[in-house]
């Protein structure tokens, strides 16, 4: 599949900008104190324009985008909906909660909890939405694997992790111990999830050009395409970077996503290098940035089974 | 109703004939215009609803291990009884991988059948075949691409299972494209709405055309008489009939779509012999010789 920028910097920024909203309510809701108001207001007001930004993003890949508000009418059956319809119902809930708490001068009442713990929830919903919408498409196996959606998950409380414990830093001129703990074990997961879901998509299997033209027992060979200019089909489902292109990229993104967040937040929290959590956060954005690119470059269509492709 | 085609890739012959005709039929249609970018130009690209592709179809060689698909396909037997036992809109299996579509079956079975110079020896069909496969919407029953659509522009008729597109609620977002396995639909970059077969919804039911013209444009205007448009529920349409006697098949059939369209395999033809060259007499030869020269 082609990677589409605005797709890309959509599911990256978003996440983690719901990570860090998912985890600036819940430190309140485990804790039971709310802090300082101020710093809530700023964690939560960057965590929203990171959301936002993706959002509004993601718009712009839409070819027709004055339907875009259609969108939210076929909640039942399309994950796309879904995600549109709980991005959006995230806005009132968390204003919601930040609107009482602040009437309240701070103070967590019951009231407050079960909202805090939708908020939470409905941000959760989201980016398992946005999994789902590639993991529910049968003709690309590469999305279609139980990990794609855990994976969505995990990158974005990771990510949000990282965020929070940063900006706790920034604000409060410490390091969270629970989100800076968090943050490593999550990435010890996710790694390890991304190396299962490397390996599980490692060899071919689903459809073939035999199951595709219908001769199972035959050996299948595409003579003619039937056009010698592009066309949309080739546009947009067939993309080759290079097996050595991808598995350099896939050892980059190992280092950028895990391997150096990791030193580095762990130089700040044990010899209380400041500015390193910074530089891991940077590192941690581009890691994102080329693991969402090589999801999308790795992913095989079965419609490249038509245009030259022996396996799916 | 479950209207569809059957195509049939014993008689196809490539021509593209049924593309250019959806292509003028229907950028004037319901759903058009269908734009092209760049037309004259090097690169040009364009919305077609229909797309032709061929392939070398050829028996594997002995030690070649075919790709195969995950789903097990039961054996050749099973299956031509049971698409005899059932009418073809039963579901999926009924008509799907019958021994005549596997025109290669016999090859993969043992020594018995292994080509010789490119002749299958138990049948004295070529081992090797070009065949032309044309593709558009599979008007599938289980269509991804309308369960997938998040502003409800895609949908599927109820009444006759034909998959349509409302162009004035499309927003442009390629998912529907994302979930189709067979390439169906395709984007209008000049109106930034998705494009698709309406196995033109928009002739077939149109009264005020005589009964034989109420047929998809690519139908009629097949030169070999490849495509057949018909009702799959009726049991004695052309196509129902086709796709039993011949061995129907639908394309990938392990993703559970359940496409309605069916694919005729190729027919198992003996090769004609070539004329041999036979002895003449010494008389003969002289007439034709005679003659030659008289002519002249």
């Amino acid at each position: 599949m082609k990677p589409a920028f605005s797709v890309l910097f959509f599911t990256v920024t978003s996440g983690i900008g719901y990570g860090l909203l998912m985890w600036l309510v819940a430190m309140q809701l485990i804790s039971g104190q709310v802090g300082e108001l101020q710093n809530f207001l700023m964690v939560g007001f960057i965590g929203l324009t990171l959301a936002t930004l993706g959002l509004l993003s993601s718009t712009l890949h839409l070819a027709n985008p004055k339907n875009a508000w259609r969108a939210f009418s076929r909640f039942r059956t399309s994950w796309l909906s879904r995600e549109g319809v709980f991005s959006l119902l995230y806005y009132p809930v968390i204003l919601i909660y930040a609107y009482i708490l602040f009437a309240n001068g701070g103070e967590l009442t019951l009231v407050l909890k079960v909202i805090g713990a939708v908020s939470f929830l409905i941000a959760l919903a989201t980016v398992i939405c946005t999994g789902m919408i590639y993991a529910s498409l049968k003709p690309i196996r590469q999305w279609h694997n139980p990990l794609v959606t855990p994976l969505y998950f995990l990158f974005s409380v990771t990510s949000g992790a990282l965020a929070y414990t940063m900006l706790s830093l920034a604000l409060e001129g410490s390091l969270s111990p629970l989100a800076t703990s968090a943050f490593v074990i999550l990435l010890f997961i996710s790694l390890l999830m991304k190396i299962i879901y490397f390996k599980s998509i490692g060899k071919p299997k689903g459809s073939t050009i035999g199951s595709a033209t219908g001769f199972t027992q035959a050996q299948v060979r595409l003579l003619d395409a039937g056009h010698n200019a592009d066309t949309f089909l080739t546009k947009e489902f067939v993309f080759d970077a290079g097996a050595m292109k991808l598995l350099r990229l896939r050892w980059l993104m190992i280092i950028l996503l895990f391997i150096v967040p990791l030193l580095l937040v762990v130089a700040t929290y044990m010899f209380d290098v400041a500015p390193a959590v910074y530089f891991a956060m940077v590192s941690l954005y581009f890691g994102l940035f080329i693991e969402r690119w090589l999801f999308f470059a790795e992913a095989r269509h079965v419609v490249r089974l038509y245009h030259g492709d022996q396996r799916a | 109703m479950k209207l569809g085609l059957v195509i049939d890739l014993d008689t196809c012959v490539g021509c593209h004939a049924c593309a250019t005709a959806c292509k003028q039929w229907n950028t004037s249609g319901t759903i058009g215009p269908l734009s092209d970018q760049n037309p004259y130009g090097k690169n040009p690209i364009g919305s077609w609803l229909n797309r032709i592709r061929t392939y070398e179809v050829k028996e594997p060689s002995a030690d070649q291990k075919l790709p195969s698909a995950d789903q097990k396909l039961p054996s050749a037997d099973q299956k031509l009884s049971k698409a005899d036992q059932r009418p073809p809109s039963d579901n999926q299996e009924s008509s799907c991988g019958s021994p005549q579509f596997d025109l290669y079956a016999l090859a993969t079975k043992g020594e018995s059948a292994l080509s010789f110079a490119g002749i299958n020896s138990a049948t004295g069909a070529p081992a090797s075949k070009t065949v032309h496969m044309p593709m558009s919407c599979m008007q599938c029953e289980d269509a991804d691409c309308v369960t997938v659509c998040p502003t409800g522009a895609s949908y599927k008729r109820a009444e006759d299972g034909i998959v349509l597109i409302d162009q004035d609620k499309c927003m442009g977002c390629n998912l529907c494209s994302w979930a189709c396995p067979y390439g169906a639909r395709e984007l209008d970059e000049e109106q930034g709405v998705m494009k698709k077969c309406t196995l033109c919804v928009d002739r077939i039911y149109d009264e005020k055309l005589p009964e034989s013209e109420r047929q998809p444009a690519c139908v009629l205007s097949c030169p070999t008489s490849s495509r057949v448009f018909g009702d799959f529920d009726d049991p004695n349409s052309d196509v129902s009939r086709l796709t039993i006697e011949r061995g129907g098949k639908g394309l990938m059939p392990e993703l559970g779509y359940k496409p309605t369209n069916r694919y005729l395999p190729p027919r198992e033809t003996a090769q004609v012999p070539a004329m041999a060259k036979t002895k003449q007499p010494a008389l003969s030869k002289l007439k034709k010789w005679a003659n030659r020269v008289i002519a002249r």
